[in-house]
């Protein structure tokens, strides 16, 4: 065979690799429309919304209730793990000696890496009974968002980290010239100079806490419920596709994937987000 | 004038001891659980854990059929998304510019990839490759479904890989008439090696830990596995499974999630390793 004809051909393959792999997403969303349209057709629209419940065996669909459940968890786990992953990166550039931020930044890389099914079954055998202490039962959105705060708080300090490497050398230096204490140069000059960064920080953690499904699927009770207070039991929309899949037909499995959909819709929001807080900055 | 001094100093002062106190709070509430699942792990894990059949639900005996899943599922997994990451990496770094549509298109799709929630995967795993394509629950679909998750990882770091390539080795390899494919096979994936070996530990450390994926793609069965089609149970829904549906299988969570977290350890020691080992020396020269 030709030379010519083998780099074609190499051409050719790499092509439908790349192909492959660049319609996979939509693939993806297409299948979930494809699952979703039973529902979609069949139930109308404010079904999931007003119904009185969720009881899909009697053909109520009240998405809802896992809707306000996730909504609530992320937003109490962001609200936590939001300053104390960013204080965590601050300590780590500018104020920990040498010998304890190395050890520090590899504790949380460590962390990084935990998969969520360890997470879930720390919060189950730790965090549950000692809130069920206080108040039973313990399997709770309050059980819920310490783990996720403990999931998504090495994500947000680790791009922190990241982005205070970035502010330029000469901002630190001038501020030292002028005498600014460091607490008034890091929250005066770092962090509004990182704030791209810590944005796209809170974006990606938010990200993962609305599609985290193990670790709230084992520690909130799944009950489903809209929550008044934080020792409730909650169900979020992850944790009822993973327990309702294994058996759902016909509406029931159509209504999971419109839950699917749901998550599919937030987490592009997100990203799109994710890029207006970049400045649509091309990455390298 | 002393005053706001003497408030700025306080201020200052407040702030050391708020940054301290969170970092050692941080630092406790991690230590903690990783001492948890190590001290309660370690009284779980021997060479007959590791050999065994579980008996009991799982409450009793090892996990043996369970590591033999976990392997072949991994073992699905990046034999699909080698070549076709590969191939997508290639391409991307070498066949199409920043500006090049096609490249920008896929790469912002593979980005949007990455970072869709496992149990979004799981449920196009299950359409697709279970129901679909009539795999059913399998070893094969969980792989596959895996697949799905570890190709963006692995394709933008075996992409940067190719693009650190400095353009002297093509404008040699080029002067020397070496065709494209020699060029590929001989010139830029020898130096690109590390980058991508990096990416498919990334990749294999992400599929490890996956769960919601897996639950209904590759399932709970929790014998040997037979054939790829056959159902198997990955280490991490054991794990799930043992702490939520098991009463007192809690004892052998603990071993099988200290499995679970040496086994991660492992592959982040090892990027570690090759990213220092390879990288560190190549940056310093041009």
């Amino acid at each position: 065979m030709s030379r010519w004809r083998r780099d074609k051909i190499l051409l050719w393959a790499l092509r439908s690799c790349a192909c492959l792999a660049g319609t996979l997403l939509f693939l993806i969303v297409l299948f979930l429309f494809i699952e979703a349209a039973p529902a979609l057709s069949n139930i109308a629209f404010t079904h999931f919304i007003t119904d009185t419940g969720w009881h899909p065996v009697e053909g109520l669909y009240n998405l809802s209730p896992m809707l306000m459940g996730t909504l609530w968890a992320t937003l109490g786990a962001l609200l936590v793990a939001t300053p104390l992953g960013v204080l965590s990166a601050v300590f780590c550039h500018y104020y920990a000696p040498p010998a304890v931020a190395t050890p520090y930044r590899r504790l949380i890389e460590l962390l990084a890496g935990i998969p969520s099914v360890v997470y879930g079954f720390w919060g189950l055998v730790m965090v549950v009974p000692f809130i069920a202490q206080y108040q039973p039962p313990g399997a709770s959105l309050l059980a819920g968002i310490i783990v996720l705060t403990l999931m998504i708080l090495p994500t947000i300090a680790l791009i922190a980290d990241a982005s205070f490497a970035n502010v330029p050398s000469h901002y630190l230096h001038s501020a030292a010239a002028l005498g600014l204490s460091r607490w008034t140069t890091v929250a005066q000059i770092i962090l509004p100079t990182a704030k791209p960064g810590l944005i796209t920080a809170i974006v990606l953690a938010t990200g993962r806490a609305i599609g985290e499904t193990m670790a709230v699927l084992m520690v909130c009770g799944n009950v489903v419920n809209a929550p008044q207070s934080v020792f409730e039991p909650i169900r979020t929309l992850t944790a009822n596709i993973a327990l309702e899949m294994a058996y759902a037909v016909g509406n029931h499995r159509a209504a999971l994937f419109v839950s699917g959909l749901a998550l599919l819709i937030m987490i592009v929001a997100l990203i799109i987000l994710a890029e207006r807080a970049n400045g649509h900055r091309q990455h390298a | 004038m002393r005053d706001a001094l003497a408030v700025s100093r306080s201020k200052n002062h407040l702030a050391t001891a708020v940054v301290w106190t969170v970092a050692i709070v941080v630092s406790a509430s991690f230590l903690l659980l990783i001492s948890n699942i190590v001290w309660e792990g370690m009284g779980q894990i021997s060479w007959t854990f590791l050999t065994d059949t579980p008996r009991n639900a799982g409450r009793e005996g090892g996990i043996a059929p369970i590591l033999v899943s976990t392997l072949l599922i991994l073992a699905v997994c990046i034999a699909v998304s080698v070549p076709i990451g590969l191939g997508a990496a290639i391409l991307l770094a070498e066949y199409s510019s920043d500006q090049h549509r096609f490249g920008r298109f896929i790469r912002r799709s593979l980005d949007v990839l990455a970072g869709m929630p496992s149990i979004i995967i799981g449920l196009f795993g299950n359409a697709f490759f279970c129901i679909t394509l009539g795999l059913g629950f399998s070893i094969l679909s969980g792989g596959l479904t895996l697949a799905c998750m570890v190709l963006p990882i692995f394709i933008r770091a075996a992409e940067e890989g190719f693009r650190a390539v400095p353009d002297a080795y093509r404008h040699n390899a080029a002067a020397l008439g070496l065709s494209q494919v020699t060029t590929l096979y001989h010139v830029l994936l020898p130096v690109a090696l590390p980058a991508v070996v990096v990416g498919l530990i990334l990749g294999i450390g992400r599929a490890l830990a996956e769960t919601a994926a897996l639950i209904f793609t590759s399932g709970y069965v929790d014998r040997m596995p037979g054939s790829l089609l056959d159902s198997g149970r990955a280490l991490s829904v054991h794990i799930f499974d043992l702490s939520m549906n098991v009463p007192g299988g809690e004892r052998n969570a603990y071993g099988a999630a200290l499995v679970l977290l040496i086994l991660l350890l492992t592959i982040n020691l090892m990027t570690h390793w090759i990213m220092r080992r390879f990288f560190r020396s190549r940056s310093v020269s041009p």
